[in-house]
């Protein structure tokens, strides 16, 4: 096991039990012990009044690995694309990037694949010193297996200490086989990536649990280390006109692909669904009731510029379709005013909303834990205030 | 056709909170229940099973408390059901747990594999996509819909960000299923009765042929370094009044962040 109970000093007092997510602590003989459950998340270290609770030896057998871990040295950035143009999320990983690679004193690589010059020129003055450019007409569309491939192929040649990806549909498709493939870890949806000072290891810190709890994850001992992180979660980086950088391009091969994509159908709704976009979401929940208190969202989103969110519940009731879902299951968003109408506020919503420059809270309930979050707050019938809110901005904007 | 349904037991996540001052989980009382995405691959595999035959075996790696999530699954309609327990397989992150996997889904065979988008604990959505990685078998992520089943052959819809694909693909594939795919069955009496009397067959290390270095915690190349609770800015001002004042002072202060 991870994680051992030194027995002479467990007293039984069976604290830890309530530590461990899993399950994974049993008592036998008045002594704890681990069991297959466990996931060595390190809880119940703390949870121990007696400390008797410790990590093994961290594995002898390191892996066969370690003695190329020094090859390992610039960031990489996979930059996506979406017919042709880069999507916003590359833009702020070649920020985040930008940071870590000064302060590994190395160099910014950016993978391209299915677009052109220009776009690779923009990667540039984003931050990117090297753009790996794949221009082939077969990486214009996404296909898991063609990506996997290539990627897979890029980083063994470049051998990158870090890869960052967007946890978009497209990114968190594809690069789980990449890693898959290079043997080595993958974080999912970081919300902060440093450098630890003295190892030069990447701390990767992420929410689980539903966002009930957050996690600092390494991988001290394979390369890359690979990450993904949600769109608008990280700011974008400085942008210089006159940034000069190196584009080299790569050829690939056949690229062979056992999946096709047919078609792509947009899904068309009232208002914008572009959430990673706008600067006002009005968001609704349970409390609105039906697709009349929807119509009501709509029209207030409307007066404001914005665009219409939903929590799960609402979703799930069919009164908004998914593609307005915001949460752990849904879109992370960062607008300048989110506000969260009838919606009480559980933490997977939470973790997709909480980073808002400002929070308006409309709930009928007081204790609803949207409270917490809100940077202001009205205890009222939402069927009141919205339209009367709605009435008066159109009055202020002469609408 | 032979389909694999991989399912995870979880603790109901809604329910567990962290406790501020310790750093450590507070889970009393928090039941565990099948990963409720994957109910949904469960409901899947059972409608393509009833109108092409075959059967649908579900797996699960875990201790061996996670029999009762593979006798729920028996009681929805799963004909079989494999359990995956050694203690070598403890502190497995995504890499190890999908090599475990895909090395039983070798030695039982599939034609489809079906994952959950993701389990509601560990919340990566990583498994599935490395799972078909170490299979060598293509994966569709996200699929919202079933449109045609053939014996070689599959036609999807995947959800991306502002709509869905309509993606084909060979068989044997592996595919992560959504919410809206389907409304999983509540367990018949039938199901119920056959899954008392179910046999869950167990497989060890061995029995899978496992390279031991690539298991559990020594075989994982991430750690869990630390866990603690995520902070919350708490600067509630609550705006009190008629609901004519209330609105009059959001006005202002929207005008004030220049938001009107
Ligand atoms: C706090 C914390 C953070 C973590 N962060 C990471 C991380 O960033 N990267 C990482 O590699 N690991 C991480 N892990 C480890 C990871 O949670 C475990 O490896 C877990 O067994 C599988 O990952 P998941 O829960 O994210 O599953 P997902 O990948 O979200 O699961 C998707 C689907 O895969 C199938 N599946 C998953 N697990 C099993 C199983 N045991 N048996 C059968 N089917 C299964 C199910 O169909 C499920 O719906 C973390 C663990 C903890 C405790």
């Amino acid at each position: 096991m991870p994680v051992i109970v030194q027995v002479e000093k467990c007293s039984g007092c069976e604290t830890c039990l309530d530590s461990c997510p899993f399950d994974a602590i049993e008592f036998k003989d008045g002594k704890a012990y681990i069991n297959e459950y466990c996931n060595a998340c390190m809880s119940c270290l703390a949870g121990c009044p007696e400390g008797a609770i410790i990590e093994t030896e961290k594995s002898v057998q390191r892996s066969a690995f370690s003695n190329q871990l020094k090859d390992y040295k610039d960031v990489m950035v996979f930059a996506e694309q979406k017919d042709g143009k880069v999507v916003s999320v590359s833009y702020e990983l070649l920020g985040v990037g930008r940071r870590l690679s000064d302060e590994l004193g190395a160099n910014l690589l950016a993978a391209l694949f299915g677009a052109g010059e220009p776009e690779a020129q923009e990667l540039i003055r984003w931050g990117a010193d090297k753009v790996l450019l794949c221009s082939d007409s077969a990486l214009e569309q996404f296909n898991d297996d063609p990506y996997s491939e290539v990627l897979a192929k890029i980083i063994n040649e470049y051998k990158p200490s870090i890869v960052l990806a967007g946890a978009t549909p497209v990114g968190r498709s594809f690069i789980p086989r990449v890693a898959a493939r290079l043997r080595t870890g993958l974080t999912a949806d970081c919300t902060s990536l440093e450098i630890d000072k003295e190892t030069k290891n990447l701390l990767q810190v992420r929410p689980a649990f539903g966002g009930n709890i957050m996690a600092t994850i390494l991988c001290p001992d394979y390369r890359p280390q690979m990450a993904t992180v949600r769109p608008r979660v990280m700011k974008k980086g400085e942008y210089h006109a006159d940034r000069t950088g190196e584009i080299i391009n790569i050829n690939i091969g056949n690229a062979v692909s056992r999946t096709r994509v047919l078609d792509f159908i947009k899904e068309v709704s009232g208002v914008s669904v572009n959430l990673h976009e706008a600067d006002i979401i009005v968001a609704g929940g349970r409390g609105i009731g039906g697709e009349k208190g929807y119509k009501m969202l709509e029209e207030l989103a409307e007066a404001l510029g914005g665009a219409v969110g939903a929590s799960r519940a609402a979703v799930d009731e069919g009164w908004i379709p998914y593609s307005h879902q915001v949460g752990q299951t849904g879109k992370t968003v960062n607008p300048k005013v989110y506000f969260a109408c009838g919606i009480s506020g559980a933490v997977q919503h939470l973790v997709g909303m909480q980073s808002s420059d400002i929070i308006i809270a409309i709930n009928k309930n007081p204790e609803a834990p949207i409270f917490n979050v809100a940077t202001y707050g009205i205890v009222g019938d939402m069927f009141e205030i919205i339209p009367l809110l709605t009435r008066k901005i159109r009055e202020v904007k002469n609408l | 056709m032979n389909i694999i349904v991989c399912i995870k037991q979880v603790p109901d996540t809604a329910e567990i909170r962290i406790n501020p001052e310790t750093n450590t989980l507070m889970r009393e009382g928090v039941p565990s229940i099948i990963n409720p995405f994957d109910l949904h691959a469960i409901e899947a595999a059972i409608q393509i099973r009833e109108q092409h035959g075959g059967k649908v075996v579900v797996l699960t790696m875990g201790p061996p408390q996670a029999e009762t999530s593979l006798r729920e699954a028996i009681s929805m309609g799963a004909d079989e059901a494999v359990l995956l327990s050694d203690r070598a397989f403890a502190g497995s992150d995504t890499w190890a747990t999908s090599y475990t996997l895909a090395q039983a889904i070798k030695k039982l065979g599939a034609d489809i594999v079906f994952c959950g988008k993701q389990a509601i604990d560990g919340d990566t959505a990583q498994v599935g996509p490395e799972t078909a990685e170490f299979l060598n078998i293509p994966h569709i992520s996200y699929i919202r819909k079933i449109e045609e089943v053939k014996d070689d052959y599959i036609k999807v819809e995947r959800l991306m960000d502002e709509g869905y694909d309509i993606v084909e693909s060979t068989l044997p594939v592996l595919l992560t299923v959504v919410r809206e795919l389907n409304q999983p069955r509540m367990p018949s009496l039938k199901g119920k009765m056959a899954a008392k009397k179910a046999e869950i067959k167990k497989m060890g290390m061995a029995d899978i042929e496992a390279d031991e270095n690539s298991l559990g915690l020594k075989g994982s190349p991430t750690q869990v370094k630390n866990i603690f609770a995520p902070e919350v800015k708490a600067e509630r001002k609550i705006i009190e009044g008629t609901p004519d004042e209330q609105v009059d002072i959001l006005i202002k202060e929207l005008k004030e962040i220049r938001c009107l």
